[in-house]
């Protein structure tokens, strides 16, 4: 098979960043994406020309590595699938290929189609834990957890955080990354004691790092390698709205009442 | 002049870790604040440790060359993870899941650290469920098992077909939390490549940052390495693109000494290697010979597909040479079994490398929707990758490079040779002997992680007095000038050729010679052909851009060139290793219908191997001393 690839390349943050076509050549049906990639890199190498940056590493479709947008679409044409578990033979022979970068504000792009994460990684940081400490768990079989609920929280706990919901959201939101972590947690009874704190301060964190707000499309269930789905921001809104409720407000913000006289 | 000294305490089995934590000593609560540690990589070992240590009050900085610590390779275990719970009631206990181990281990590991695994188990359960790790359930609530390879109880839990995911992101929780306390510093897209020892303890590393390019040092108290296998080696393995050998390689050069390279698991159900592009073989859940069968047509060379061969026809080959455990033998008896299939002309598909695994009984007995539900992630990725429907048509599989037994030497409290370097995880070589059960790499990385390191690391500590170290320390300086010189170095190939042909040369070589099986002329003849590829390499090698920004290839080729050196020192052991035990079989060694003959006589030992600077790796010997188990002969006939 023969392509025509359109790829993004981009020395670093700093730099404007374009379009270079590139030719694939003699690609059989039965490569992946990315050892496709691999082919052209290897023939852009022994050319003299610096070859594509892409991240890559399990190559079976669990790591979260692998991002780009192909063709405008996060992970490709088919649902269900990280870029890596695509193969070649999803393609028509001849065809003209764009790959690009996970584009967010919240995610600058280190080098080509490598975009730096870690805002991620704060989201979580901020509350995406159950905080138990190491040693004096009690016996496993003495939560019982029904097998629906279990169920359940395993949908949501599949996220492996490539940050494709928010490759495809025009408002790059990250909300479907932090409601499967709040409703993965708050289905189980372990994640009880920390719930309300918890949808705070994640959705917090993702505001503090520049998503945007969830405009209820849907694109990021439609693009989301593990299908993780959009009920679970549902979830997520009904969590935080609770905790707002719920919370007392701070002394500070408290306002005088009839009762308390100012002299 | 390495010393081994396994440190293992003495008296009765069941006693001998509580007596060795008791008498431990103990770093103060007010003393931890002042005490760094560094911690190399962040999957289930590293991760777990990291929090571990953070949490009990250290200065822990955890680095990984991810993007970030939630993407280690053990993210991708499938099948599940093991424990003496005896939740089934089906007679599992501490002490048959310690037997299971060393007997799956063909008697080559230590008993002692064997027992302390199986004894930790079961805390290591508690321990996630406490974190939020959506364990299988039954319908009444209590966590589900499934059976899995080489044992005849139930003792595997498991999430789906991504155990590895769940446990690894709750390990990342854990440290999360850590992180946002402040008692864990993350460095992610930070590689080490090298150790710092001074005075001959163990200080520091060397990191290049992956983005920036900068080499830099970090001084600790101690280093702990969770820097996973070296299966890469083989340049086609189940591993991901990045797992390589560069960090106990570069620690194996700084005094510790490697123990049992040989000893190399081959996985039995991977998707089949087809043409020459490939950069990886994936693997198919092992719990798929829970239900299913491997066969071949008992006719070499039968091109009828597979529905259209009957039964009499078809040679279930593991079923017929191992009537006890059949479908369930263990990894290495499995692995070997489907190469001598193959080898005997009767594989299928390309190349003639493959047999059939057919659940197709199993949708009949138990209904399509049980199996799917069991499997249904594992069909769907099989389809993706071939292009087959594995619900109407038998999968088709064959062995792949999956896990290396071997790894630094580690004594009781997983210490190596080099004071105050601890290594954790798959990186040391201390539980499974010269074969891994399934599921237990899952318990062994958190079982060090979690509950063994974060004590024994606490003895180190108490007892050795730490002089402050300083960046410009001259023997921080020359460990650093080596990186950029080797950077340089990597930098200025005639461009000729890329690092991944190389790697794939290498690969070719060591499968061929040191893979399924191995024989003393192969051995040799690697020996002979590894040194000019290496040549080769640091001639001709094809790295462009610069060493000062983002350069994938540079972190590649500088992973290929320590693999080019440390595939000697896998030779070496294979070669010393005069029997065939788990793992590893020597060809000159099996009985007349292809049975392993061991050699408990003259091999009942680790083989350690120090690394000599300019001359071949010198043979240490830790002789395995079996006082509670009878080494038998390890048959599944």
């Amino acid at each position: 098979m023969k392509f025509t690839l359109k790829i993004w390349r981009q020395k670093g943050p700093t730099d404007k960043g374009r379009f270079v076509t590139y030719h694939a050549q003699d690609i059989s049906p039965n490569m992946s994406f990315l050892e496709m990639l691999d082919v052209v890199n290897q023939q852009l190498t022994l050319k003299g020309e610096e070859p594509v940056a892409f991240e890559y590493d399990c190559r079976e479709g669990i790591c979260g590595s692998c991002s780009l947008v192909i063709d405008g679409i996060p992970h490709g044409p088919d649902p269900g699938i990280t870029v890596c578990q695509l193969y070649m033979r999803r393609f028509t022979d001849g065809a003209t290929i764009i790959i690009e970068p996970w584009r967010a504000k919240a995610f600058p792009i280190i080098k080509d189609l490598v975009v730096d994460r870690r805002a991620l990684d704060r989201i979580m940081q901020a509350g995406g834990y159950i905080s138990v400490n190491t040693g004096g768990a009690v016996d496993g079989n003495v939560l019982l957890i029904g097998k629906d609920q279990a169920e359940t929280a395993m949908d949501a706990a599949s996220c492996i955080g490539c940050g494709a919901c928010v490759a495809a959201c025009k408002n790059a939101s990250a909300m479907l990354f932090v409601a499967a972590k709040v409703s993965h947690l708050a289905s189980l009874p372990q994640g009880e004691p920390e719930r309300t704190k918890r949808a705070k301060a994640m959705v917090a964190a993702m505001d503090r790092e520049g998503f945007g707000s969830c405009g209820n499309q849907y694109e990021c269930e439609a693009v989301c390698p593990k299908s993780v789905s959009v009920r679970f921001i549902a979830m997520l809104n009904r969590e935080f709205l609770k905790a707002t409720i719920a919370e007392p407000m701070p002394q500070a913000e408290r306002q005088p009442g009839p009762d308390t006289e100012s002299h | 002049m390495i010393q081994l000294n396994s440190r293992v305490p003495a008296g009765p089995l069941e006693t001998k870790w509580d007596r060795h934590r008791f008498s431990e000593k103990l770093v103060s609560p007010t003393n931890k604040r002042s005490v760094s540690i560094i911690v190399v990589g962040s999957g289930l070992a590293g991760a777990s440790a990291a929090s571990t240590l953070g949490q009990l009050g250290y200065q822990v900085e955890c680095f990984c060359f991810h993007d970030s610590p939630r993407r280690a390779h053990s993210i991708a275990a499938q099948g599940g993870i093991n424990a003496a719970k005896n939740y089934q009631d089906d007679g599992d206990s501490i002490e048959r899941l310690f037997y299971d181990t060393i007997k799956g281990g063909d008697f080559r590991s230590r008993e002692a650290n064997v027992y302390r695994l199986a004894q930790v188990s079961t805390q290591i359960i508690d321990q996630c469920v406490a974190l939020g790790v959506p364990f299988a359930r039954e319908y009444g609530g209590q966590l589900a098992n499934r059976s899995f390879g080489g044992v005849q109880v139930s003792r595997t839990f498991y999430s789906r077909g991504q155990t590895g995911q769940q446990l690894l992101l709750g390990a990342y929780s854990a440290l999360s939390w850590q992180i946002e306390r402040g008692q864990v510093m993350m460095h992610p897209r930070t590689e080490m490549l090298d150790l710092i020892v001074i005075d001959g303890h163990a200080r520091g590393i060397v990191v290049r940052d992956l983005v920036t390019g900068e080499v830099r040092s970090h001084i600790a108290e101690a280093v702990v390495l969770a820097t996973g296998g070296y299966s890469n080696i083989y340049f086609l393995s189940t591993n991901a693109s990045g797992s390589n050998v560069t960090a106990t390689y570069r620690a194996w050069k700084q005094g510790a000494a490697f123990a049992n390279p040989c000893f190399t698991q081959i996985h039995p159900t991977a998707i089949p290697p087809s043409e020459d592009y490939q950069a990886k073989l994936t693997l198919m859940s092992e719990s798929l010979r829970n239900d299913g069968r491997l066969w071949v047509p008992k006719q070499p060379g039968d091109t009828r597909s597979p529905e259209q061969i009957p039964a009499t026809e078809r040679d279930y080959f593991l079923e017929r040479r191992y009537p006890r455990f059949g479908n369930l033998a263990p990894r290495d008896v499995a692995s070997r079994a489907v190469k001598h299939i193959c080898d005997e002309g009767c594989g299928v598909g390309f190349g003639g490398h493959g047999v059939y695994l057919d659940l197709s009984d199993a949708i009949e007995e138990q209904g399509l929707e049980v199996i799917r539900e069991r499997y249904g992630n594992v069909f769907d990725m099989y389809q993706r990758i071939t292009g087959e429907d594995a619900y109407k048509a038998p999968m088709r599989i064959y062995p792949a490079p999956h896990y290396t037994m071997g790894g630094l030497w580690v004594d009781y409290n997983l210490m190596s040779t080099v004071p105050g370097l601890f290594v954790i995880g798959e990186a040391n070589f201390a539980d499974h002997g010269a074969n891994r059960l399934g599921a237990s790499s899952l318990m062994q990385g958190l079982a060090d992680g979690y509950f063994i390191l974060p004590y024994t690391i606490g003895h180190y500590l108490a007892t050795t007095k730490s002089l402050p170290i300083s960046r410009d320390h001259p023997d921080v300086r020359a460990a650093m000038e080596q990186v950029t010189m080797r950077t340089s170095r990597l930098l200025g190939g005639t461009r000729k050729r890329t690092a991944a042909s190389f790697h794939r040369a290498l690969g070719r070589i060591m499968w061929n010679a040191c893979g399924m099986t191995r024989h003393r002329a192969g051995l040799k003849h690697a020996l002979q052909t590894i040194p000019p590829l290496r040549h080769e390499f640091w001639r001709d090698v094809a790295v462009l851009g610069s060493g000062d920004t983002f350069n994938q290839e540079l972190e590649y080729a500088g992973r290929v060139a320590d693999f080019l050196e440390f595939a000697e020192l896998l030779c070496y052991d294979a070669l010393h290793r005069e029997e065939s035990c788990g793992a590893h079989f020597r060809e000159e060694h099996q009985t007349p219908d292809g049975e392993p003959l061991r050699d408990d006589a003259q091999f009942a030992h680790v083989a350690a191997w120090e690394y000599v600077p300019n001359g071949l790796p010198v043979l240490h010997k830790e002789p395995l001393v079996f006082e509670f188990v009878k080494p038998a002969m390890r048959s599944y006939q």
